[in-house]
């Protein structure tokens, strides 16, 4: 298995992620060879096998809806890199 | 006072030998002194005095616990409010948590005083500490080698003698890799067992916080105070803590331990062949029966893991925009460039490769070819591991291929860097509790036994851990310079 330069360009955006030009053909080549790796995998056989996403096979707990957070804006936004009357900016998404 | 177990620093803090300002400033002292090994991220000096000042206090007023007192540090991968958590990345360099990690609210309620936050990994995603926006932390032993990772400058703070005892946490070894390459004892507990609220989150599903300490017995005393149900974090488990101290003496006499075979392959290095024989051999002493058991799905365990491990980290790490806290790139054109600049400007090569192996794991076409089947690897895996531990008591292994290997040895080769952790990788797929003990030493560096249990035996892989240091000193030896 291997990814082209466009592959992991392609990746890079799914992931809202800059990657320097002069470094896609490393990542391609990195990342190929990780693919080797896990397509090991291949060599078992798990027709059937129940896909594991939790160690010791929790459900959900629940918990009455009840309110247990204050506001705490303002001690949040003291963290933020902009902010404005309460508001996180951004660049200007409609025009 | 440095030298001291943390029992012996409690003992003398409650005949007041000394005080806990005093036992603070002898270890700020010390961490001072060794810069160079680049093990704190931030060192809080202000808080530790005061601190320390409040534990004198309650030591005098005789409203004292195990810990109150006793200086600690934290991985910096633990949230603590009004002071930098970075978890190793320029994404949090100015990050000051709103909030404190439900550990750190743990260790504050003991009355343990916090040194600082220790270096590691960015985003606990290393085996070596070399991914640290800081630098790499410098193993004590021989500073031209890493300490291993991600929990590297935990590792490197008790081996030396920079503070008694301190948190890390392990996602695929990343306590149990730094604590053998150090010399030091490292708990990886059951999955759930130590809350993940406020400790900053890399895959989900396998991270868990544990104790780093010089003994097991130290251990226990770190265990008491981070284990327990958390209602913050919904995947903690309700379950009893036990004391972990009370059964520490107890007889290993017919203690069954099973000898994974694919562990002991033609591949070990000889040297380590040794050194784990060596240590079972001790545990026959103690009258420990030996059985060799079998695991089949072992050798898929690292790529499974670099599956789930990536996939959830792409997932995770998806919070970091640039928008709410953290970095942000200087003047954005829009808002995608915002997202894609900070974080192709904030994240180091290591983060950015898992980030991609998720995404692309995760997309469209090829979710079932990778993680849907690294899924059900990681059912096979923990298969193996009910059936290895329902015929015997516990299994043991190495916990590294070898010794501490040299800064830059491995940093190049991302799949080198992977292997280190193949001994580690699959007890954190099945959600397992195992310890680090150290074992010996190849060419002057230490080496560590793992001792893998059943889900919620801490109490007695510490026990067991206990009885071998009772035996042995390897967990006494000090790097030359450290003393």
């Amino acid at each position: 298995m291997s990814l082209t330069a466009n592959d992991v360009k392609k990746i890079a955006h799914l992931a809202r992620l800059g990657i320097d030009q002069q470094q896609i053909e490393h990542y391609a080549q990195d990342l190929s060879n990780l693919l080797d790796l896990m397509t090991q995998m291949g060599q078992r056989d798990t027709q059937g096998v129940a896909p594991m996403a939790h160690p010791l096979d929790q459900v959900q707990r629940l918990r009455p809806d009840v309110v247990s957070e204050t506001d705490q804006r303002q001690n949040f936004q003291t963290i933020a890199p902009q902010t404005e009357a309460g508001l996180y900016l951004v660049p200007k998404v409609i025009e | 006072m440095h030298t001291l177990t943390l029992s012996q620093l409690a003992a003398g803090l409650r005949s007041q030998q000394f005080s806990s300002v005093e036992l603070t400033q002898t270890f700020l002292k010390r961490i001072a002194q060794h810069q160079n090994l680049n093990a704190f991220v931030t060192v809080s000096e202000k808080l530790a005095l005061q601190q320390a000042s409040q534990a004198d206090q309650q030591l005098a007023s005789g409203n004292s616990s195990a810990l109150t007192g006793i200086p600690i540090a934290q991985k910096d991968i633990f949230c603590t409010q009004g002071i930098k958590t970075s978890c190793g990345s320029k994404m949090l360099d100015n990050f000051i948590a709103p909030y404190n990690a439900t550990v750190v609210e743990k260790f504050n309620a003991a009355g343990a005083v916090m040194l600082g936050k220790l270096n590691m990994d960015e985003f606990a995603m290393g085996s070596s500490n070399e991914t640290s926006f800081y630098g790499p932390s410098l193993n004590p032993w021989a500073t031209d080698c890493v300490p291993g990772g991600s929990s590297g400058g935990s590792a490197v703070a008790v081996a030396a003698r920079l503070a008694p005892a301190v948190t890390g946490t392990d996602t695929g070894g990343s306590i149990r890799q730094p604590a053998a390459l150090c010399g030091i004892t490292g708990l990886k507990p059951t999955y759930g067992r130590v809350s993940r609220y406020g400790m900053i989150a890399y895959a989900s599903s396998l991270d868990q916080g544990g104790p780093m300490a010089r003994s097991a017995e130290d251990a226990a005393l770190l265990m008491q105070v981070m284990a327990g149900f958390d209602p913050k974090d919904s995947t903690s488990v309700e379950q009893a803590v036990p004391d972990y101290s009370a059964t520490l003496n107890d007889s290993l006499q017919g203690l069954k331990i099973g000898l994974p075979k694919q562990f002991f392959s033609a591949d070990l290095d000889s040297n380590m062949a040794a050194a784990v024989q060596a240590a079972i051999a001790e545990y026959q002493k103690l009258g420990a029966e030996i059985v060799e058991v079998s695991m089949p799905t072992l050798d898929m365990a690292i790529p499974a893991y670099y599956v789930i491990a990536s996939a959830e980290c792409s997932s995770n790490l998806s919070r970091y925009d640039g928008v709410r806290f953290g970095y942000r790139c200087q003047n954005p054109a829009d808002l995608t460039d915002l997202y894609t600049r900070s974080r192709g400007e904030a994240f180091g090569a290591e983060v950015k490769r898992r980030i991609l192996m998720g995404t692309y794991a995760l997309s469209a076409g090829y979710y079932d070819a990778y993680y849907l089947k690294a899924q059900q690897v990681r059912r096979l895996i923990s298969d193996d591991f009910k059936r290895a531990l329902s015929e015997v008591d516990v299994l043991m292994g190495p916990v590294t291929p070898g010794p501490a290997f040299r800064i830059g040895e491995k940093s190049g080769d991302p799949i080198q860097m992977y292997l280190s952790d193949i001994y580690t990788i699959a007890i954190n797929l099945a959600g397992l509790p195992a310890l680090s003990l150290p074992a010996g030493f190849i060419d002057g560096k230490p080496v560590g036994l793992q001792v893998i249990g059943n889900y919620f035996s801490e109490a007695k892989l510490l026990n067991i851990g206990h009885q071998y240091q009772q035996v042995t000193d390897w967990h006494q030896q000090q790097p030359h310079g450290f003393e």
